[in-house]
Order: C-alpha cells, then sequence, then structure tokens
C-alpha cells in the first residue's frame, strides 16, 4: 500500500498558505469539530491516546505534557518553539512556509485541549519570508474568525503573537526560549521548575514543537486509533525527516517513524552522489552520534536508534561519504557550540572555546597525542554539569568519531596527513 | 542625543507590538528589529529610545542587543549576504563559495564594500537550508544551489538594486516528494 503523506500533503502543488485553499482541503474543520462537539477534556484525551510523541529531538509524549500544568488559577500559556536551528534540520521552515495555516489550527487545538490564555510563536529570525507568512496567514484566520474573540461562536478565545527571535542557537531550548520571549538574553533555566509548572511570565507553559502541533489537527479530524495505525507502537505517526550532505535529492521526506535508514536514503533521498561510498549518517542533527553503515537497516523510530547507539533527535539526517573528514567535521560543530554557547556556565563556555582550539591545531596538523587524551576527557567535564544540555550535546558527535574513527584522528596527529584528503585525491 | 524619528512615524505599531504581549519587556526584540528596519542597523538612540519606552536602562537594551547576531549594532551594506557556514553546506562548498565572494567583491567575510553596497557575513548557524546547499541569504531572504554562476548572478541582480525577495524568488529552494 502507496503509503500517503499527512503534514506535506499539497505542498508543492497547492497553495495552502491561502486560507481558501487550505479550507477547501477539510483545513479548520478539526477545529470546528472541537470546538462544537469535545470539551477540551476529550481533545487531551484524544492527544493523550494517540501517542503523538514531541518532534522537537526528545520524543516526550506530547499528551503527557499538556496534563502536567497545574490547575491553580494562574493564566496558561503556550508557545511554539518555531526556532528551528538544529544543524541538518530543515522541515519546520517548510511547514511554517507553504502550511502556516496547519501549524495555526494544530496551536488553536492545543491551547484549547490545554485552557492556555494566550499562544506564542517564537520563530528563529533567519526565517523572515515564514514570519511574513505566517503573520499573513493569521490575518486571514483572524478574519474568518478562527483566532481572536469567541472563535466560531464558542466561548473560546485565543490570540496568537508571533516573536521573531535574531539569531541565537540556544533560544531553541526551552527555558532559554522564555528568556528570550519575557525580554531578556536568551539564556536557559534551571529545571526544575519545569515550564508547565512555571514557565513563561512565571504561569504554566506548554512548549511544543511545530510539527509536533501540526499533527494534532489530523489526530483530532481521524482519531487517535488512525494516528497509531501509522508509524511503530512506540513510534506511531509520520515524521518528516530532513536529508542532505552527499546524496542526490537532498530534501524533506515525510515518511511513518520506522522507516529504515536505507529506505530514506536509497529509495527517497535518491542514494549516494555519483562516486560517493558511505562513510557514516548522524540520524538526528550536529548532536547526534554517528551511525557506520552497517546500521542502515535500522528502523527510524524514537527507540531503536539509541538502541543502535544515536538518537533520533530533529530526524536532520546528515550523510557523509568517503571524502568527509571526521576531524573537520567534528571541528565545524566545535566551533558552532562555541559560538552559540550563552556563556553563563563555564564549563559550556570554556569548554566548547578550547575543544574547538584543540581540533583546530589537530586537524592542521599541529595536533599531539595529549590533544587526543584531552578531547576524551571532555565527557567526565562538560557532561551532566551545566545548566542546560548544550554543553552535554556539544561533545557526543566528537565522542563518538574518537571512538568509531580514531585512525582518522591519529593520521592528523602523527602522519599529519588527512585521509580523506586522500580520497578526494583519488576520487 | 536626539529622539529616532521613527518613535513618531512609527507610534501606531509600536502601540500595536506592545498589544500583542502581557508584559511590556517583552516588546524589545520587535522593537529593536523596527529600529534596525529603519535604520540598516542599531545606533545608539535607537537603544536609548527603546529603554524609555520600556522604562529601563539603555546598558540593559545593550545587554539585550548583543546577545543575538541579527542585531547590527555598526552601519552595514544595504544588502547583507549571509553564506551558511555550518556542515551540511560546508560539505557542498560553502568555503569555495565564500573564497568566491570575497575575490568577486575585494572584501574579507565580515567586511563592506567600499561603496556601502553590500556586506559579507558567514555564520555557523545553520540556516536550515540543508536542501538547497551551499545556501545563502540575502537581507535574509534565502537562495539556494548557489554555485559560482548563481553567486555571480545575485551580485549582478543586487547591483542592479533588484529586491532581495525578487532575488531570492529565482533562486528558491523547492520542496521535494517522497519515492
Amino acid at each position: 500500500m502507496a503509503f500517503e503523506p499527512v503534514l506535506t500533503k499539497g505542498i508543492g502543488e497547492l497553495d495552502l498558505a491561502d486560507i481558501e485553499v487550505y479550507e477547501s482541503q477539510g483545513g479548520y474543520q478539526a477545529l470546528r469539530k472541537a470546538l462544537k462537539e469535545m470539551t477540551p477534556a476529550q481533545v487531551l484525551e484524544e492527544v493523550k491516546a494517540s501517542g503523538l510523541r514531541g518532534r522537537g529531538g526528545a520524543g516526550f509524549p506530547t499528551g503527557m505534557k499538556w496534563g502536567f500544568l497545574p490547575n491553580d488559577g494562574r493564566p496558561r500559556y503556550l508557545c511554539c518553539n518555531a526556532d528551528e536551528s538544529e544543524p541538518g534540520t530543515f522541515n519546520n521552515k517548510m511547514l511554517i512556509e507553504y502550511n502556516p495555516h496547519l501549524l495555526i489550527e494544530g496551536i488553536l487545538l492545543a491551547a484549547y485541549a490545554t485552557n492556555c490564555a494566550q499562544s506564542f510563536v517564537y520563530i528563529r529570525g533567519e526565517f523572515k519570508r515564514g514570519y511574513d507568512v505566517l503573520t499573513r496567514a493569521l490575518a486571514q484566520a483572524r478574519a474568518k474568525g478562527y483566532v481572536g474573540e469567541k472563535i466560531l461562536g464558542s466561548d473560546f478565545t485565543q490570540n496568537i503573537t508571533v516573536h521573531r527571535g535574531a539569531g541565537a542557537y540556544i533560544c531553541g531550548e526551552e527555558t532559554g526560549l522564555l528568556s528570550s520571549l519575557e525580554g531578556g538574553r536568551g539564556e536557559p533555566r534551571l529545571k526544575p521548575p519545569f515550564p508547565a509548572v512555571s514557565g513563561l511570565y512565571g504561569c504554566p507553559t506548554i512548549i511544543n514543537n511545530v510539527e509536533t502541533l501540526c499533527n494534532v489537527r489530523f489526530i483530532v479530524e481521524r482519531g487517535a486509533s488512525w494516528f497509531k495505525s501509522i508509524g511503530t507502537e512506540k513510534s506511531p505517526g509520520t515524521k518528516i525527516f530532513s536529508v542532505s550532505g552527499k546524496v542526490r535529492r537532498p530534501g524533506n521526506y515525510e515518511l511513518p517513524l520506522g522507516v529504515t535508514l536505507r529506505e530514506l536514503i536509497e529509495e527517497h533521498a535518491g542514494g549516494l552522489l555519483p562516486g560517493s561510498t558511505l562513510k557514516a549518517v548522524q540520524p538526528g542533527g550536529a548532536s547526534s552520534p554517528v551511525l557506520l553503515p552497517d546500521k542502515l537497516d535500522i528502523p527510524l523510530d524514537f527507540d531503536s536508534v539509541p538502541a543502535n547507539g544515536s538518537i533520533l533527535g530533529t530526524a536532520g539526517v546528515i550523510v557523509f561519504d568517503q571524502t568527509v573528514c571526521m576531524v573537520r567535521t567534528a571541528l565545524y560543530y566545535a566551533d558552532f557550540f562555541s559560538h552559540e554557547s550563552c556563556g553563563q556556565c563555564t564549563p559550556c563556555r570554556e569548554g566548547t572555546a578550547w575543544a574547538a582550539r584543540v581540533l583546530r591545531r589537530i586537524e592542521s596538523g599541529q595536533g599531539t597525542r595529549h590533544d587526543l587524551e584531552v578531547l576524551r576527557s571532555l565527557k567526565g567535564t562538560m557532561s551532566g554539569t551545566t545548566i542546560c544540555l548544550l554543553s552535554d550535546f556539544s561533545i557526543t558527535f566528537l565522542q563518538s568519531v574518537l571512538n568509531h574513527f580514531a585512525h582518522e584522528f591519529e593520521a592528523h596527529v602523527s602522519g599529519k596527513a588527512c585521509l580523506a584528503a586522500r580520497e578526494v585525491r583519488s576520487a | 542625543m536626539s529622539r529616532p524619528e521613527w518613535v513618531t512615524s512609527r507610534a501606531g505599531e509600536i502601540e500595536e507590538i506592545f498589544a500583542r504581549y502581557p508584559r511590556k519587556k517583552s516588546a524589545i526584540m520587535p522593537l529593536l528589529h523596527l529600529a534596525q528596519e529603519v535604520r540598516g542597523h542599531i545606533a545608539d538612540e535607537d537603544v536609548a529610545a527603546i529603554a524609555e519606552l520600556l522604562s529601563t536602562t539603555p546598558s540593559y537594551v545593550e545587554s539585550v542587543c548583543s546577545f543575538y547576531s541579527l542585531f547590527h549594532r555598526e552601519p552595514v551594506g544595504k544588502y547583507v549576504i549571509t553564506v551558511c557556514g555550518n556542515i551540511s553546506c560546508g560539505l557542498s562548498g560553502a568555503e569555495e563559495l565564500t573564497r568566491y565572494l570575497e575575490r568577486k567583491l575585494g572584501i574579507k567575510a565580515g567586511e563592506t564594500t567600499p561603496d556601502g553596497l553590500i556586506t559579507l557575513l558567514v555564520t555557523g548557524e545553520c540556516i536550515a537550508a540543508c536542501d538547497g546547499a551551499p545556501a545563502l541569504q540575502v537581507n535574509l531572504e534565502y537562495c539556494g544551489n548557489v554555485d559560482q554562476e548563481r553567486a555571480d548572478a545575485i551580485i549582478e541582480a543586487i547591483r542592479k538594486g533588484e529586491d532581495p525577495k525578487a532575488i531570492a524568488d529565482r533562486f528558491a529552494i523547492s520542496p521535494k516528494k517522497a519515492g
């Protein structure tokens, strides 16, 4: 049976950013159904029953997250995390630019289910086009009575504020996002308290990724059992995999969770570039440990990938061939994390900068054996020692390539040679 | 320090920005974006004006502004070209593209052409355009699969004074279908 995409259906064929086109595809019918036929608790139960897990990286059950909000009279807020910045990940950008009403409908349903007073979309500053598209879509939705006071004649009122970031990876971390949205530097906060208890302006807050919220319309429309019929038992639904690197057709591919890495790369992303042989894959963004070619047949879901030594993360799948130097790649990430460290915690601020310096030395042929020992020791000093996980995640890829590609690091240090560069010359 | 004209000429928009948030301080980033949209960068008098609007200090506004890399405190070119310098673009020739642009424009990354037209930047942040690697932005509008030929066309369009949106539409990254 051919698989039919859900979230991306119509993208590239229809102008779904136009509200009339979106409505002609059944858009806003789930909202209508929820407001007319379902209580907020019923919507929440449906999402819980669907088993939907957060698409932003952690895979936490969405319905359970919604259920954590205390009922103590304080206003509740919903924040959509559209600060998509994880290297190799670009599906939120597509959803916002090409299917903004799906996101708006998802936000409205989530806010209804959880009785939120107001919703915010924190969109990264680089997504200027996305901001314009979403702002226009919101104006259309407001004009049609889907957003604002007493939506569709019900008692449900919801305003959605789109808030532009301005270039800071750390604002994708949920408490960094909150600090930024409150009008401060985007510095993460200690957890607990978790945002569900004390989030935006100290009030109970839900933070969900764009893709997560886009799923909600279909769960309300077609039911939890339909949703569970796609994907795997513990990772139901579809996932938009962003594939990039040394493949013929880099792009976003929406497929059932549990699709194999091989099918994703070979069938959908068109296979490797001519002359390329597969060296390694990162299945979930910059911080995911590498998978070697012997793992091509593993299913891509929230549990199978960790069982095979990596993480599904954001499902930003980055494909490396024989010409890619793992030392250079580790340096790319080290420079990135060093620049993006917010600087609050010493192990992260100093550690990411030192890692970059040591890697630059090794990459340029000036490194020593001791440098390799220093890099290996970072796990002890940079993991579990900081407010947020940027520090931990800054070294997971590095540790994995130090293990799997030790010979490349050795060659840079002792033979003063880059093994991958030889492959480039012979290619 | 003189009051920037946008405080009065855009008063309605400022009011609308404040209305979006339950608390005033949240308006700081939208106001910084507004000031930069008007002037091209954020000047000391903009910082002072935003502090006054928010009943806070200029040093607080400065502390927030300096956290975010898209806010420019110094003048930049009319067009800002930002080349993505993260992994997927790096694997597809972003470093060569940057060197090519540097040679073509006669400036180094981080600099502005003497006529004030173009600032060339390289960002370490992934700009989420890996399906069009190597990618760059012209005033935050995306151009994908930028080889030398496309780079030439983009620079030519800029020199003709074309709108960044129109330039980006010609070099857009189209979504692909699975299977």
